[in-house]
């Protein structure tokens, strides 16, 4: 094990490993944990400028503005709404894709797998002006289904990669036995492959949960209105209207950032076994 | 793909219908991911290229013909003048040299949580926090660290120096400012990129190493780096694609000023195609494909390593 364990120091270099891990974490956090007092924080008490001292106490008030009179609930709907049906559609088309690439040696095979690697990368700013004007003419601007259909597309390239990878470390004996057998090839997928690829789902659909949540840029190219805006884009036009109104945009920072924290905490093994892909040989 | 061929050709066909079968079922589980990738991501590219050797304004005529105008290599030419796409370019450079610095950040946090000590799990989870979390709530959260009279860094230089920095404010500043943001949650992908690798690095190696008498930076740079070359490789990847990405952080926190010194490529480009500047979609296009360039460099070598890694499995 590189370092060397801990256990295996003196005594002091110990408590002093005990007690740097707390602090380097307050550090680390530091910003996150500011944002998150300040949005607990009265507006009196910034307008004082009490920023640091002691609140004068607990504002739940804040929270309960912004979900009363902003639509940050609409928002978060909205999110929701863009974010499920691309996470169900770029599972079901990658996991086709990915058995497809994984099972069969055909011409072009690697050629297609590598397509849909490199389509992953690209900068998003080359897909811009022609998916925008495609979703104006399909009449799909500002609507949650245009912007998912995007997100499922593009998601499509990076989940490929991986369900392939997956698929490829599975026992090919069992479909060779299936075959030999006289299965069908769909029933193949549907019966022998599928039901082992329960990991696999699980690590894409937190993941690509995560990657639509927290996007930014396709909510604003693809949608405008408070029908059918996310919340990365609706918090953005709220920090125009809040200027300087820091209580309620660390609270509206907070509810956004919630969703795919929670997400994170209760699905952490998959979400790090799908970002951490190849770190491993 | 070796693999799939050996075994096809091992098994008898039994009848006709099962090779007809296993010659176009890879082609109908491909048909709707393929075509859903080519129309919106790979013709786009075509289309973007082509679109920025012309002058268009995003519109159609009442007839639905593109009323765009056949420009050569005009929206270059003016590139190459324009000082606003050259600011950006530099910025674009910033970014992706200060962004390699989650490299050396990510891996020293990773060995520091690389123990096995109560409630570490937990530690590391927290630590790989800022990842999670949206860039519009880390730019929001950083431009609240960065304001005026009471953020934090503020007060701070207001400490140090006996004058605060409005580093938002700054042009010369603002750039580095941003990254800094931006480098939270990458070092924080990049930990957990290192934290994996060196769960498996070989313990056999490292205790061999030990007894020779290697330690500290030696065994690090000579026995433990050595292992972790697939994840430093991911990590330069998801680094220099994350540095060239930044698009979000300048949006939120700055929107590209002051007086367009925080610019990059991807915002500039946005800008020109659907910001306050009009509706030039050739020109904005222009930006895109030389954007498209540089990452094509990056791209065309992770393309070019899993080539190499597929040929010898």
């Amino acid at each position: 094990m590189f370092p060397r364990p801990i256990q295996a120091a003196s005594q002091p270099a110990q408590w002093l490993y005990t007690l740097a891990l707390p602090v380097a974490l307050l550090v680390w956090l530091f910003p996150l944990l500011g944002v998150a007092l300040t949005s607990l924080r009265p507006a009196s008490d910034l307008a004082q400028g009490n920023y640091f001292g002691m609140p004068s106490g607990i504002a739940w008030e804040n929270y309960a503005y912004i979900f009363t009179q902003t639509p940050i609930g609409q928002y978060m709907v909205n999110s929701l709404w863009v974010t499920v049906p691309t996470v169900i559609g770029a599972v079901a088309l990658s996991l086709m894709t990915g058995f497809a690439l994984a099972v069969y040696g055909f011409r072009g095979n690697i050629l297609i797998f590598f397509l849909f690697v490199a389509g992953n990368f690209v900068p998003f700013q080359i897909l811009m002006v022609p998916v925008r004007d495609m979703t104006l003419q399909l009449g799909m601007y500002d609507t949650w289904y245009g912007l998912a259909l995007f997100h499922i597309a593009f998601q499509t390239g990076f989940c490929t990669l991986f369900m392939r990878n997956f698929i490829r470390a599975l026992p090919f004996e069992l479909i060779e036995a299936a075959r030999v057998e006289g299965v069908a090839e769909w029933r193949i997928f549907w019966f022998i492959v599928l039901p082992l690829m329960r990991p696999a789902i699980a690590a894409l659909s937190v993941l690509v949960f995560t990657f639509i949540w927290n996007d930014f840029f396709w909510a604003t190219v693809l949608t405008q209105g408070v029908d059918s805006q996310p919340i990365t884009a609706g918090l953005s036009s709220l920090n125009g209207q809040w200027i300087a109104q820091w209580h309620l945009v660390s609270a509206g920072s907070i509810v956004a950032a919630l969703p795919p924290v929670l997400m994170f905490f209760a699905m952490q093994r998959h979400f790090i076994a799908g970002l951490t892909l190849g770190a491993v040989k | 793909m070796a693999q799939a061929t050996d075994i096809g050709a091992a098994v008898p066909l039994r009848r006709s219908g099962r090779w007809n079968q296993r010659t176009f079922a890879p082609w109908l589980f491909l048909a709707p991911g393929l075509l859903m990738f080519a129309i919106y991501v790979l013709w786009p590219i075509v289309q973007s290229v082509t679109l920025s050797f012309y002058d268009w304004n995003g519109l159609y005529n009442r007839d639905g013909a593109f009323t765009g105008t056949f420009v050569g290599l005009a929206n270059y030419r003016e590139l190459m003048v324009d000082p606003a796409f050259e600011t950006s370019l530099w910025n674009n450079l910033k970014w992706l040299v200060l962004y390699m610095l989650a490299l050396p950040a990510g891996l020293f946090i990773a060995i520091f949580l690389n123990q096995t000590v109560r409630g570490i799990r937990l530690y590391k989870s927290l630590f790989f926090f800022p990842f999670v979390i949206s860039q519009v709530v880390v730019g929001l959260i950083f431009a609240w660290f960065y304001a005026p009279n009471f953020g934090l860094f503020y007060l701070l230089t207001e400490n140090v120096f006996g004058q605060g920095t409005a580093i938002l404010a700054d042009p010369n500043l603002v750039t580095y400012g941003i990254i800094a943001a931006g480098l939270w949650p990458q070092i924080a992908y990049v930990m957990i990129l290192y934290l994996t690798g060196l769960n498996n690095v070989a313990p056999d190696q490292i205790e061999a190493a030990r007894l020779d008498g290697a330690r500290g930076w030696r065994m690090l740079w000579y026995v433990v780096l050595p292992q972790l070359r697939p994840a430093t490789f991911i990590a330069v990847i998801v680094t220099v694609i994350g540095a060239l990405r930044s698009f979000d952080l300048v949006s939120i926190m700055t929107s590209g000023g002051p007086f367009g010194s925080s610019r990059v490529l991807s915002y500039y480009m946005f800008e020109m195609a659907l910001g306050e500047f009009g509706f030039r979609m050739g020109y904005g296009a222009a930006i895109a494909v030389v954007l498209f360039a540089i990452m094509m460099v990056f791209i065309s070598g992770f393309i070019w390593k899993m080539w190499r890694d597929e040929r010898e499995r």
